[in-house]
């Protein structure tokens, strides 16, 4: 139907309709000290599920810890941790169906860590050793795993949401119920391939949920320098697509705003776009010191709005958690962590074979002439390249 | 004279253009408060305002394309991309448009005021996407000019030209020395040619060719095979577009041969172009086959980086294979 046909209101003076009139509400379920508000629609969660889910940010919240100290002593090229955010990532992860497709940014590992990724596995990919799925080619942080619908982590910011739209185009035509998430920063969603995303998602209608973990920080530069507007979730509405603002640092409310959004994508094939409004406590990344660009006292508000605190007082008015078995939690992550890295350590990196493949299905005649070249100058100077000498075969 | 490294060098080259001309306006990710993430535009805010050093929102496209309408308008634009991995969002503006504002225009419209500060290169255990070296993508662009420092005193001078000069210029900087490298750097005004490489060591049997960080391996590969006994001649390339032709011919009509090294890959590096003119030019004075040491014909890994980059010992290897023909 083209515009033309549907009735238009006329006016006959020239008014501006100003795009920060309209203000998005923000849906909340849960209170810092674990009451509910009244009237709140709770999630259909059992104990269980619950205690998944909470297992899984304390996990990431100690391996971030971990891998930060790991970091600080040399033991680790780069780390970003997810300090802060994991109600918003391990929220919208346990909404989903562990076939819908992950398209994330770079600080999901909750989400990873929720379908089953084990420490061993983060460990490989952050120490770039034999095991790790992606041949030590990307740096700490990007992982990726097919068996768990994972796509692996590119650094170039925002390139995974026009992806995700076509992938989950995919989905759609293969009929089989099931939806893509692609998360990305509130800075990511400046680029151009966010616009051009939401206007493919919304034309082609396709079951794809968009979610911004808006945390008031990309690197330095603050969302009041970002963006002028309220925010991301009402550029939605100039693609015509729904939207829905959460907290972020609300477990439940992350929760059910992705279980809504999952029923929106997959029974009426139309794109979603969920706003979680979180915070960074932590640095950007190992290269960053926030010092320089916001308060402590700043941040002090937001460490007061912790969501793995938030959610333990809820389950703790429920009876479903206690200190002494947070402790243990605690305790037992922390030994674990560090179990999986000594182990990660000592592999060997991978061989130096796998410089070349991948690059095509099969390595080319140039690339086997540029690896033997290689392997003959590395068996001449093996103290020079000691990460390959070792394990090359002579001959 | 006074001590600065490669970063310190270019910020204060930033700060001279932008206290000399109040049409010099520089802005990227992170550039206002913070500095960048390199520091490379420190108290450029403090100093003269948020209108002329600020933080642009995260799109690469954006800013380029800002960055052009503002020096059609007349104005000085110097935009940061954060790595250079991430030019490529901006290629288009880069490519089709900055390259060709004149041209297309008949001269009626330029972009001559542009400058685009962007971190290259690897080397410092940054994986597939913060090491890229594209030099030669922009290479292959007529309209541009590409500019490669190799050390603080070359950062200042040269980055002052590209600010200066009435066309847009890729101002890749190496951000492994970026701190490494620290050197007497005169702390008045100055410019040094763009479009013209230096030779830094003269020689009689082979020359050795490169630009950026790849200097550093080079010297190092001449003073092995000096040892060895054999005469290097050293040359910066500096400008990549448009490159210093008759340098390198007048030193391979003297020695006879030639080495060039480049961290991207081998296909379709620039090397090839250079490799391509001097057998063109010198046919008859060359005494062995071009060499060219280059990263793969991959893309850049993490782990195995030392493996795939191109150093001292694959250049002296590359310098004994030639003499030894
Ligand atoms: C295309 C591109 N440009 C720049 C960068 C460098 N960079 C990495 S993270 C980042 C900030 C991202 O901020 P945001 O999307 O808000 O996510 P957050 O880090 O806050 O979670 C920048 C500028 C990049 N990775 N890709």
């Amino acid at each position: 139907m083209s515009q033309t046909t549907k009735t238009i209101e006329v006016i006959h003076k020239p008014e501006f309709i100003q795009g920060n009139e309209f203000k998005f509400p923000i849906f909340q379920v849960l209170k810092q000290d674990g009451a509910t508000y009244k009237g709140a629609k709770l999630p259909e969660m059992d104990q269980e599920e619950a205690l998944k889910i909470y297992r899984t940010m304390v996990f990431t919240r100690v391996l971030d810890e971990r891998m930060l100290a790991a970091q600080r002593q040399g033991r680790l090229s780069f780390y970003l941790q997810s300090t802060g955010e994991e109600g918003t990532v391990v929220g919208f992860a346990a909404a989903l169906d562990d076939r819908d497709m992950i398209m994330a940014q770079y600080r999901e590992q909750g989400a990873l860590a929720y379908r089953g990724f084990s420490v061993d596995e983060f460990m490989n990919q952050l120490f770039g050793n034999e095991l790790d799925y992606g041949k030590g080619r990307q740096m700490p942080i990007h992982y990726g795993s097919a068996k768990l619908n994972y796509m692996t982590i590119s650094s170039p910011l925002a390139t995974q949401i026009p992806q995700a739209a076509g992938y989950a185009y995919g989905q759609k035509l293969e009929g089989k119920g099931l939806c893509t998430v692609t998360v990305f920063g509130e800075g990511a969603a400046s680029e151009g391939d966010f616009h051009a995303a939401l206007n493919m998602a919304s034309v082609h209608k396709v079951p794809v949920i968009f979610l911004c973990r808006n945390n008031g920080y990309a690197i330095s530069t603050p969302s009041s320098e970002q963006f002028a507007a309220d925010g991301i979730a009402p550029r939605a509405l100039g693609y015509s697509m729904r939207a829905i603002r959460v907290d972020g640092n609300d477990i439940l409310a992350v929760y059910l705003a992705t279980q809504a959004a999952r029923k929106i994508a997959v029974e009426e094939n139309e794109p979603v776009l969920i706003e979680a409004m979180t915070y960074r406590l932590a640095a950007h990344s190992s290269s960053d010191d926030p010092s320089g660009y916001r308060s402590k006292k700043e941040e002090d508000v937001w460490r007061a709005k912790d969501p793995i605190a938030r959610m333990r007082n809820w389950m703790i008015k429920k009876k479903w958690w206690s200190e002494d078995e947070e402790k243990q939690l605690q305790d037992s992550m922390r030994q674990e962590v560090l179990d999986a890295m000594k182990n990660a350590e000592k592999r060997p990196p991978p061989p130096v074979e796998s410089l070349v493949t991948d690059v095509y299905d099969e390595v080319t005649p140039q690339l086997h002439e540029q690896l033997e070249k290689l392997k003959m100058h590395v068996r001449k100077y093996p103290d020079a390249y000691p990460k390959s000498a070792g394990r090359m075969t002579h001959g | 004279m006074a001590k600065m490294n490669l970063l310190q060098a270019i910020n204060n080259a930033l700060d001279i253009a932008m206290a000399e001309n109040e049409k010099v306006i520089c802005f990227g990710e992170d550039v206002g408060v913070f500095g960048g993430v390199f520091r490379a535009t420190s108290h450029l805010q403090e100093k003269y305002g948020r209108a002329r050093c600020f933080n642009t929102p995260l799109v690469e496209q954006g800013i380029i394309g800002f960055a052009n309408g503002l020096a059609a308008q007349g104005h000085v634009a110097v935009a940061e991309i954060q790595f250079a991995d991430y030019i490529f969002p901006a290629f288009d503006q880069i490519v089709n448009e900055s390259a060709k504002y004149r041209y297309r225009s008949g001269n009626l419209f330029d972009v001559g005021g542009l400058t685009i500060r962007t971190p290259y290169g690897g080397g410092i255990s940054g994986g597939h996407y913060h090491s890229q070296s594209p030099e030669a993508y922009f290479a292959h662009t007529p309209g541009l000019k590409i500019v490669v420092p190799r050390n603080p005193y070359q950062a200042k001078g040269l980055l002052l030209s590209s600010i200066r000069d009435a066309n847009p210029v890729v101002f890749f900087e190496p951000k492994r020395i970026y701190r490494a490298s620290v050197g007497e750097v005169p702390e008045e005004d100055y410019e040094l040619p763009l479009g013209k490489a230096e030779v830094l060591k003269e020689g009689t049997d082979i020359t050795l060719l490169a630009w950026g960080a790849q200097m550093e391996y080079i010297e190092k590969a001449a003073e092995m095979a000096e040892k060895d006994g054999i005469s290097c001649e050293v040359i910066d390339l500096r400008t990549i577009l448009p490159w210093d032709m008759d340098t390198v011919v007048n030193s391979v009509l003297k020695t006879g041969r030639l080495v060039i090294s480049h961290e991207a890959p081998l296909t379709g590096g620039f090397a090839g172009e250079i490799a391509a003119t001097i057998q063109e030019r010198c046919f008859l004075y060359l005494e062995s086959p071009i060499a060219r040491v280059t990263g793969l014909d991959t893309p850049f890994p993490l782990v195995l980086e030392k493996e795939y980059l191109p150093d001292h010992l694959k250049i002296y290897e590359a310098i004994k294979q030639s003499v030894n023909f």
